[in-house]
C-alpha cells in the first residue's frame, strides 16, 4: 500500500530545474530515506510532500504528488494537509514558550480547547516522542531550556500532537550527538508502525540502520529506488555505489 | 579519493592470490605425495599448512580491521565480507591437504596391493578445481567460478567409483584392509577439497553479483 | 562548595587579565596601539564627561527650587506649577501611542510578512518612512496646524497634537517593529505552518510574542521623542497653561512648559526646576518600559 506516490514531478524554481522528472512510490508504515550529496533536490522533495515549498518565491512544480490517491497540489486545504504530513526540520526549532505550550500549539491550531483533551494528548505526544519521562516535571518551563537532543524529540512530539500520517524528517539528526541520535532512531523504528517516516539524510549509517527503502538522487535526478538491503549491498547503478562507497567525484 | 581504503583492499585481494597460491600447491604436493610416493613433498605440505593458516589469521584481521575502520557498503562489503569466508574455505583445503600427505606418509609404510594411480583422476581433478577456484577470484570471472561448480559433479562421480572399488577390493579380499580404509578416507578429503573449492566460487559468484547461490544444487540436479 | 567555585571563577578571571607591565611591552613594539588605545580612552572619557556634566549641572541649578508649590494642582502665574502639564504630558503620550502603535505595528506586519519580498512598494515605503523620520519636528508642526487645527477646525487641542505626534512617531515604530519580526527566525514561521497553522495564527500566535522586545524598544524610542518635543506641539496642542478637560481641549507638555518658562525669563529657577522633573519622568518612563519588556520576554 503507498501512502504517496510521485509521478514525473519536475520542480522549477525560477529557472533553475531543481527536480526532473521524479517518480517514487512510499509505502504505507515504512521508512523511506532520501540520499545523496548535497543539493541533489533530496530536502527540496522532501519540503514538496507538505508543500513547504510554496513559502519559497519563484517555485514551480509540475506533475503529480498524490496522497493516498489524493492530488496535494489539486483542491486540498493546505493546512489540513500539513496536518495530515508533520515535519521535522534540521535544526530543533521549538516555539519561544514552554514545554506544554510547544506540544499543545498544534491541537490547538487545530480547533481543540478543552484542558484535559490539551492535557491528554500531551502527555500522550510527549510519550509517544520517549520524552515524557524527561520532561513531565517541566512542562511549564521553557522549551528553549532543553539540550538540543531533547528539543529535537519535543519537535517530534509537537508534530506527532496533531496526529499525522506522515512524518518528513529533514535531517532531523544531522546537529545531535550520536546518544541523541540513537534515541530518535530507535523512536522511528517505533512509530513506523502508526506511521510513515520520510526521512533526508546525509548519514548513510543511519539510513542503513532504519530506513526499509531508500532513494539515491543526484543532480535533481532520482538515480535509484528500492530496499535499502539492496541499495547498500548491491546497488544497480554505477552513480549510486560510487557515492555509497565514498568513491564519489 | 579514499586512496588509502584502496590501498588497503588492494593489499587484501594481494594476500588472498598469496594464500591462494600455497594453498594451490599444498593440494598439487599433497596429491603427487599420494599418488607418486613422494617423501620430499609430503614434508613440504606440512610447511604450507602452517603458512597459510598464518595467512588466513593475518587476512582475517585485516578484514576485520576494514569493515571497523570503513563500514564498507555494497562492492566493497561484497567483497570484503567474501574474502572473510573464502580464507575459511581456503585454510579448511590446506588442512585437508595435510590430512592427505599424512595418510599418504602411512600407506607407504605399509604393504599395499593397491595401485595407487586409480586416485590420479580424482586428484587432479580437486587440485584443478582449487585452481580455477582462486583463478576465478583473482581474475573476478563469473564463468571460471561456474565451471569449477559443473567439476564438482566430476569429483563425485569419481569418489563413487573409487568407492565401489575399494568395497569389491575388500569383498574379494584382494586389498588389505587398513591401507584401504585409509585411502578411502584420502578419497573423502579429496572430495571435500572440491566442496570448499565450490564454496570459494560461490563466494567469488557472491563478490561479482551480490546473488547468493548455491552452485553445488545447481550441479548436482542438473 | 560555593568556596570552590568562587576561587574557580576568580582563576578564571585572571586568565583574562594581562599583567600591566606585560602591556607595556607590547606597546612598545607596536607604538601605533598605544595611540588608538589613547584616542578611544579619551573619546569614552569626553562623552561621559559630557553626559555627567549635563545631568549634574541641570540637577544643581534644578533640585534647589523643587518646593512643593512647583507641583500645586492648581496653575498660577506665581507659582509656575508644573503638574498641569505632567498629566498634559502623559495624556498627549498615551494618546498618541494608542494612535500610532496600532499603525505602525500593522504597517509593519505587512511589510514583513505579507508583502512579497524585494516588492517595490515596500521598497518605496521603506525610503519614505526614513525620510519622514528625519524632518524636522517644526514641519509636522506646521503640517498639524495647517490640517488638523485649522483644516480640520479641531483648533488647538490635545487631539490635533496628539494625531501630529503620531504621524510624527510612526515610521520610528514601523520600522523598528519591521526590523524586530525580520529577525524572528524563519524557522519559527516553517515549524507553525509545518503544524497547519495559518499565516495568521502563525504570525499573532508565534511571530508577534517573539518580536515584542523590539517593538517595545521602538515605542520607548517613541515616547522619548514625544515627551521632549516642543516645537510640533506649539501648533497643535498650544501652550494653554492649565489642565485639559477632555481632548478638544488645548494644553501644554512638560517640555512646552519649560519652553515657555524660559523664554519668559520671569521663572528661569522654576524651568530648570522643572527640567529636573522631565529627566526624572523620562528616566521613569524608560525603565518602566524596560521592566514591561523583560516581563514579557521572560513570560515566554
Amino acid at each position: 500500500m503507498d501512502k504517496f506516490t510521485i509521478k514525473d514531478m519536475n520542480l522549477y524554481y525560477g529557472k533553475f530545474h531543481a527536480l526532473k522528472g521524479v517518480n517514487l512510490n512510499m509505502p504505507k508504515n515504512q521508512i523511506t530515506a532520501f540520499i545523496g550529496p548535497s543539493g541533489c533536490g533530496k530536502s527540496t522533495l522532501l519540503k514538496s510532500l507538505n508543500r513547504m515549498n510554496d513559502l519559497v518565491e519563484g517555485c514551480k512544480i509540475t506533475g503529480d504528488i498524490r496522497l493516498d490517491g489524493e492530488d496535494i497540489y489539486g483542491n486540498i486545504d493546505i493546512n489540513i494537509l500539513r496536518k495530515r504530513v508533520g515535519m521535522v526540520f534540521q535544526k530543533a526549532n521549538p516555539f519561544p514558550m514552554s514545554v506544554y505550550d510547544n506540544i499543545a500549539y498544534g491541537p490547538r491550531t487545530h480547533g481543540i480547547k478543552s484542558k484535559a483533551k490539551l492535557d491528554e494528548i500531551v502527555e500522550s505526544s510527549l510519550k509517544d516522542a520517549a520524552i515524557w519521562d524527561e520532561l513531565k516535571d517541566r512542562l511549564k518551563k521553557s522549551a528553549l531550556g532543553l539540550s538540543g537532543g531533547q528539543q529535537q524529540r519535543l519537535c517530534i512530539a509537537r508534530a506527532l500532537a496533531v496526529k499525522p500520517e506522515v512524518l518528513l524528517m529533514d535531517e532531523a539528526t544531522s546537529a545531535l550527538d550520536p546518544i541523541s541520535t540513537g534515541k530518535i532512531e530507535e523512536l522511528c523504528l517505533k512509530l513506523k508502525n502508526q506511521y510513515t517516516i520520510i526521512m533526508v539524510t546525509h548519514n548513510m549509517q543511519q539510513a542503513l540502520r532504519i530506513a526499509d527503502n531508500t532513494a539515491f538522487f543526484l543532480l535533481g535526478k532520482m538515480i535509484e529506488y528500492g530496499n535499502t538491503d539492496q541499495i547498500f549491498s548491491n546497488p544497480r547503478e554505477k552513480e549510486t555505489e560510487e557515492y555509497i562507497t565514498g568513491r564519489f567525484g | 579519493m579514499r586512496e588509502y581504503y584502496d590501498i588497503q583492499l588492494n593489499d587484501l585481494n594481494n594476500q588472498i592470490i598469496e594464500m591462494g597460491s600455497l594453498v594451490e600447491k599444498s593440494v598439487a604436493y599433497s596429491a603427487m605425495a599420494l599418488v607418486k610416493s613422494d617423501i620430499d613433498r609430503i614434508n613440504k605440505v606440512s610447511e604450507y599448512e602452517s603458512a597459510i593458516n598464518r595467512k588466513e589469521k593475518d587476512i582475517e584481521s585485516l578484514c576485520v580491521n576494514l569493515i571497523m575502520h570503513n563500514q564498507p557498503v555494497a562492492k566493497d562489503l561484497r567483497f570484503i565480507s567474501a574474502a572473510l569466508k573464502l580464507v575459511t574455505d581456503l585454510e579448511r583445503i590446506g588442512d585437508h591437504a595435510e590430512d592427505i600427505a599424512e595418510i599418504s606418509k602411512f600407506v607407504d609404510s605399509q604393504n599395499c596391493h593397491l595401485d595407487k594411480t586409480v586416485f590420479s583422476e580424482i586428484a587432479d581433478t580437486a587440485v584443478n578445481m582449487v585452481n580455477l577456484g582462486v583463478d576465478a577470484f583473482i581474475k573476478r570471472d563469473l564463468d571460471l567460478a561456474q565451471k569449477v561448480a559443473e567439476m564438482d559433479n566430476t569429483v563425485d562421480q569419481l569418489f563413487i567409483e573409487i568407492r565401489q572399488k575399494l568395497v569389491s577390493g575388500l569383498k574379494s579380499g584382494e586389498y588389505d584392509s587398513a591401507p584401504a580404509l585409509d585411502l578411502f578416507l584420502a578419497t573423502k578429503y579429496f572430495e571435500r577439497i572440491g566442496d570448499h573449492a565450490v564454496n570459494i566460487a560461490e563466494w567469488v559468484v557472491y563478490s561479482l553479483t551480490g546473488k547468493l547461490e548455491n552452485l553445488d544444487d545447481y550441479g548436482i540436479e542438473e | 562548595m560555593a568556596d570552590a567555585i568562587n576561587e574557580k571563577q576568580s582563576e578564571i578571571k585572571a586568565i583574562n587579565k594581562i599583567a600591566f607591565s606585560q602591556r607595556l611591552k607590547e606597546y612598545k613594539r607596536k607604538p601605533l596601539s598605544l595611540v588608538m588605545y589613547l584616542i578611544v580612552v579619551l573619546a569614552a572619557a569626553l562623552s561621559i564627561f559630557a553626559l555627567v556634566f549635563l545631568i549634574v549641572y541641570i540637577l544643581v541649578m534644578g533640585v534647589p527650587h523643587l518646593t512643593p508649590d512647583l507641583f500645586a494642582w492648581e496653575y498660577n502665574s506665581d507659582n509656575v506649577s508644573c503638574m498641569p502639564a505632567i498629566i498634559n504630558t502623559i495624556i498627549i503620550t498615551l494618546l498618541t501611542l494608542l494612535i500610532a502603535v496600532p499603525f505602525g505595528i500593522g504597517a509593519a506586519i505587512y511589510l514583513a510578512e505579507y508583502a512579497k519580498r524585494g516588492n517595490k512598494l515596500v521598497k518605496v515605503i521603506r525610503t519614505m518612512a526614513e525620510t519622514l523620520s528625519g524632518i524636522p519636528s517644526i514641519v509636522y508642526g506646521l503640517f498639524g496646524m495647517l490640517c488638523f487645527v485649522t483644516a480640520f477646525q479641531w483648533g488647538y487641542s490635545v487631539l490635533a497634537g496628539a494625531f501630529t505626534l503620531s504621524i510624527m512617531v510612526l515610521p520610528t515604530i514601523m520600522r523598528t517593529t519591521e526590523e524586530a519580526l525580520i529577525a524572528v527566525p524563519d524557522s519559527y514561521r516553517e515549524g507553525s505552518y509545518g503544524l497547519g497553522a495559518g499565516k495568521l495564527r502563525t504570525i499573532v500566535k508565534t511571530i508577534l510574542p517573539s518580536a515584542v522586545p523590539g517593538i517595545l524598544a521602538g515605542v520607548i524610542l517613541a515616547i522619548g521623542r514625544i515627551v521632549g518635543e516642543t516645537a510640533a506641539l506649539i501648533y497643535t496642542a498650544g501652550s494653554t497653561t492649565g489642565l485639559v478637560d477632555g481632548v478638544m481641549s488645548s494644553g501644554r507638555t512638560l517640555a512646552i512648559h519649560m519652553y515657555m518658562l524660559a523664554n519668559e525669563g520671569l521663572h528661569t529657577d522654576q524651568a530648570w526646576g522643572t527640567a529636573v522633573v522631565l529627566l526624572v519622568l523620562v528616566l521613569g518612563i524608560n525603565t518602566l518600559s524596560s521592566f514591561i519588556a523583560k516581563k514579557l520576554s521572560s513570560k515566554k
